[in-house]
C-alpha cells in the first residue's frame, strides 16, 4: 500500500516535470524567432555579396568587413590601410552612449533614491508619474525636445527672458543634444532597476554608519552605493545597450555630424541607395561590441558576488 | 544642575511625539558613568524610541538629552560620540569582519593602519582574529553579535547602546553573552545603556534598571529594589511570577499595613508610599516567599486546595486554588525539599507567607 503511494508520487513527479519541459517551450519559441533567428540572418547576409537596389546576391563575400575596416581607395587597387569613418562613427557612439549614460545615472540616481524613501505606498505612484512620458512615442518625444532646444525654442527663451543670456545657446546639432535626447529616452531604464535595488537596501546600514562617524557623503560613497551596484549596473546596461544603436536621437537632434552607429546601419536598409551586407556586418560588429562590454561586467560582478559570499 | 558632568547621560523632560501619537511621556532619568544601565519593557514602550534619540536617529520632540553635561539633542548621529549595538547588528555586507571594525576609527580620522591594528585588537577581545578576514555572511549569529560589540567599541565611545542585541540569540549563547557583556563592560569602564524586553536578561546584567511601558517610566532602581520593592502592579507583574491578592487596606504604620480579604481574613504585609486607610489595592506576593503545611504556620496562611505540581527542573510550581481568592503559585525550590513539603493535587492545605513578603501595590 506504502510502496503504490510512494510509485503514485513519483509518476506525479515526472509528470510534472514533463510539464515543466512543455512549459519552456514558448520561451524557446519566442527565443528562436525574435533572438536566434535575425541574429542568424545578420550573420549570414553579413558574408554575402551586394544587390545594387537593396538586397543581395548568394554569393560569399568578405567585401562587408572589408570595406567597415579598410580603405583601399576609390577603385579598391590600393595597398589596404585602416579605414576611420566608420570606426570613428563606433567611437562616437561609445562616447555619447557612455555620456548618456553618466547623465542617466547622475539624474536618475538621486531620483531611484528619492522614490525608495518615501512611504511605501506613495512609491507606486512616483514610479508611475516617471513612465508617463513614455506613453508616448519616442519619435514625437525626441521631436518635441528638438522644438524645446532649438534656438527660437522655449528653453533659448526663458533663459533670454530671465536676463541669464543674451543670445540663444546652440544645442540643436550638438553631440550635447544628441547625449540630452538619448538620456531623455532611456532614462526609465536607470531608475527602475536602481529604485529597485534602493528599496531592498537595509537602511539600518546607513544608521550604522552614521553611528560610526560617517558623514551622509561618505555613508553613500562606502555603505549605499556598494549595496546597490548591481541594481546601478543593470541600469547602466539597460541605457547603454540601446542608446549604442539608436538612430532617432541622433538623426533628429545630432545633424549630419553627429552620425552615430544605428543611423548608419538604418542608412544600408533604406531605399536603394543602401548596402544589406554591410548594414548586417556593422551590425555584427556592435553586437560583438555590446557583448564583449557585457560579458566583462558580467564578469566583474561574478568576481564581486564571490567575495562577498 | 548644570556643570554637572559626572552623569554620563540626563535626560530631561523628553518627549517624542509622531503625529498624534505620543511615544515618550515625559521622560527624566539620569544614567551614571560606568553604569551597566537597562532600560526593560514591553514592546511599544518607548525604550527604543529612548535610546534612539540618545543615538541621534530620532529627534526630541520636546526637552533635552546632555552627555557628560554637554546638550546633544541637536547633534547630527554621526557627531555624537556615542555608539550603537543594532538589534540585527547591521554589519557592513561588503566589507571584511576587520574593515567592519575598522570603520568607526578610520572615520574618526585614525590612518587605515592604525585603524586596523586597534581593529586587529578588538577582535582579539572578542576572540575572532581567526575570521578577520572573512565576510560578515559566512559568520553565525553569535559570531556576528561579537563583530557588532567589538565595531561599537573600537571607537572608545563615552557611552555604548545596545537595542536587544541577544535578541536574535538561543538561550544557551544568551546566557554567555550577558556574562561576556557584563565582563566586557566591568573591563572597558564605558557606560552600557542596555534595551532589552527580557526581564531575567535585566536583572542579571543590570546595575540598575528603568522599567517603562506605555511611554512612560515606571520604576527606577536596582535589579534587587525591582524585583523586592515593585512599586506598581505593572512592574510586579512584569518582573518575574507574582502572585496578587486584592485587599482592603485597615491601617498604615511604619511601613507596615494591616489589611483584609474580601472574606474579612486579616493580613499583614508591607505597604508603600501613597496608599492610606481605607484603599482598595493589591497585595503581591512571590511564588517563592510561600510555602505548604496542613495545619497553619504563620499568622498570614490562606486556605487552599493544590490543583497541580509542575516540575520544572530547578523547582516545583505548585497551583492552589484558595477557598478565598484567585489561583496562587507556589514555588518549592527542589534543594529545599527537606524543610518543605510538596502535596499530592486534590490536598487541603494552607499557604503560608513568609514575614514581609507580601508587598501592597499602586495601581
Amino acid at each position: 500500500m506504502a510502496a503504490g503511494a510512494a510509485s503514485g508520487g513519483s509518476a506525479r513527479a515526472d509528470t510534472y516535470k514533463d510539464a515543466r519541459g512543455w512549459l519552456l517551450l514558448p520561451s524557446w519559441a519566442v527565443l528562436g524567432i525574435f533572438v536566434l533567428g535575425p541574429v542568424c540572418m545578420m550573420l549570414i547576409y553579413s558574408f554575402l555579396t551586394k544587390e545594387f537596389r537593396g538586397g543581395v546576391i548568394w554569393e560569399f563575400s568578405l567585401s562587408a568587413y572589408d570595406q567597415f575596416f579598410f580603405d583601399r581607395g576609390l577603385f579598391g587597387d590600393e595597398p589596404a590601410k585602416l579605414e576611420w569613418t566608420y570606426i570613428t562613427i563606433f567611437w562616437r557612439s561609445i562616447w555619447q552612449a557612455g555620456a548618456a549614460t553618466l547623465l542617466s545615472l547622475v539624474i536618475g540616481f538621486p531620483t531611484a533614491y528619492f522614490i525608495a524613501t518615501r512611504p511605501e505606498h506613495v512609491r507606486p505612484v512616483w514610479v508611475f508619474l516617471i513612465t508617463i512620458p513614455y506613453w508616448v512615442n519616442l519619435l514625437i518625444r525626441t521631436v518635441s525636445m528638438k522644438f524645446l532646444l532649438r534656438d527660437q525654442g522655449p528653453l533659448n527663451d526663458f533663459l533670454i527672458g530671465t536676463g541669464l543670456i543674451d543670445s540663444p545657446i546652440h544645442i540643436v546639432n550638438t553631440n550635447f543634444a544628441v547625449q540630452l535626447g538619448l538620456f531623455y529616452s532611456y532614462l526609465p531604464f536607470m531608475v527602475l532597476p536602481v529604485y529597485a535595488a534602493v528599496e531592498r537596501y537595509n537602511f539600518s546600514l546607513s544608521e550604522a554608519a552614521a553611528d560610526l562617524y560617517a558623514s551622509k557623503w561618505t555613508t553613500l560613497r562606502r555603505i549605499v552605493l556598494p549595496a546597490v551596484k548591481p541594481g546601478v549596473v543593470a541600469g547602466c546596461i539597460l541605457v547603454f545597450v540601446p542608446s549604442m544603436g539608436s538612430f532617432l536621437a541622433p538623426d533628429l537632434l545630432g545633424g549630419a555630424k553627429n552620425f552615430m552607429i544605428g543611423s548608419l546601419i538604418e542608412e544600408q536598409f533604406k531605399g536603394n541607395a543602401g548596402n544589406w551586407p554591410f548594414g548586417a556586418a556593422a551590425s555584427m560588429v556592435l553586437l560583438t561590441m555590446v557583448l564583449i562590454i557585457l560579458m566583462f561586467s558580467a564578469r566583474q560582478q561574478a568576481k564581486a558576488d564571490t567575495a562577498g559570499s | 544642575m548644570p556643570g554637572n558632568t559626572t552623569n554620563a547621560i540626563d535626560v530631561r523632560n523628553a518627549v517624542k511625539r509622531y503625529g498624534d501619537f505620543t511615544a515618550l511621556k515625559r521622560i527624566s532619568l539620569t544614567i551614571e558613568d560606568n553604569e551597566f544601565f537597562t532600560l526593560l519593557g514591553p514592546s511599544g514602550c518607548g525604550k527604543t524610541t529612548l535610546l534612539r534619540m540618545i543615538a541621534g536617529f530620532e529627534d526630541v520632540t520636546e526637552g533635552e538629552i546632555l552627555l557628560f553635561g554637554e546638550a546633544i539633542a541637536k547633534l547630527p548621529p554621526h557627531q555624537r560620540p556615542v555608539n550603537t549595538v543594532f538589534q540585527n547588528y547591521a554589519l557592513f555586507p561588503h566589507m571584511t569582519i576587520l574593515e567592519n571594525v575598522a570603520f568607526g576609527l578610520e572615520m574618526r580620522g585614525k590612518s587605515k593602519a592604525e585603524a586596523r591594528t586597534r581593529a586587529g585588537e578588538m577582535l582579539e577581545l572578542v576572540q575572532l582574529t581567526q575570521f578577520a578576514a572573512r565576510k560578515p555572511s559566512q559568520l553565525s549569529g553569535g559570531q556576528q553579535q561579537r563583530v557588532a560589540l567589538a565595531r561599537a567599541l573600537a571607537p572608545q565611545p563615552k557611552v555604548l547602546l545596545l537595542d536587544e542585541p541577544l535578541s536574535a540569540l538561543d538561550l544557551k549563547l544568551r546566557k554567555q553573552m550577558q556574562l561576556e557583556l557584563k565582563h566586557l563592560q566591568r573591563e572597558t569602564g564605558i557606560t552600557f545603556i542596555f534595551v532589552t524586553h527580557d526581564q531575567e536578561e535585566a536583572l542579571t546584567m543590570s546595575d540598575r534598571i528603568a522599567v517603562m511601558s506605555a511611554g512612560e517610566m515606571q520604576q527606577l532602581g536596582t535589579p534587587t529594589e525591582i524585583y523586592e520593592q515593585p512599586r506598581n502592579m505593572f512592574v510586579a507583574d512584569f518582573i518575574g511570577e507574582t502572585n496578587l491578592l486584592e485587599v482592603s487596606v485597615d491601617q498604615v504604620m511604619n511601613g507596615r499595613a494591616t489589611c483584609h480579604l474580601g472574606g474579612g481574613q486579616a493580613l499583614t504585609c508591607n505597604s508603600v508610599e501613597g496608599i492610606g486607610t481605607g484603599a482598595k489595592v493589591h497585595m503581591s506576593v512571590r511564588p517563592e516567599r510561600l510555602f505548604m503545611s496542613d495545619v497553619p504556620v504563620e499568622a498570614e496562611s490562606l486556605k487552599g486546595r493544590v490543583a497541580e505540581n509542575i516540575f520544572v527542573g530547578t523547582d516545583i510550581s505548585t497551583l492552589v486554588d484558595l477557598a478565598e481568592g484567585p489561583q496562587f503559585i507556589v514555588r518549592t525550590s527542589n534543594s529545599d525539599r527537606g524543610n518543605k513539603r510538596i502535596f499530592e493535587p486534590g490536598s487541603e492545605i494552607f499557604v503560608n507567607m513568609e514575614l514581609g513578603a507580601g508587598r501592597l501595590l499602586m495601581d
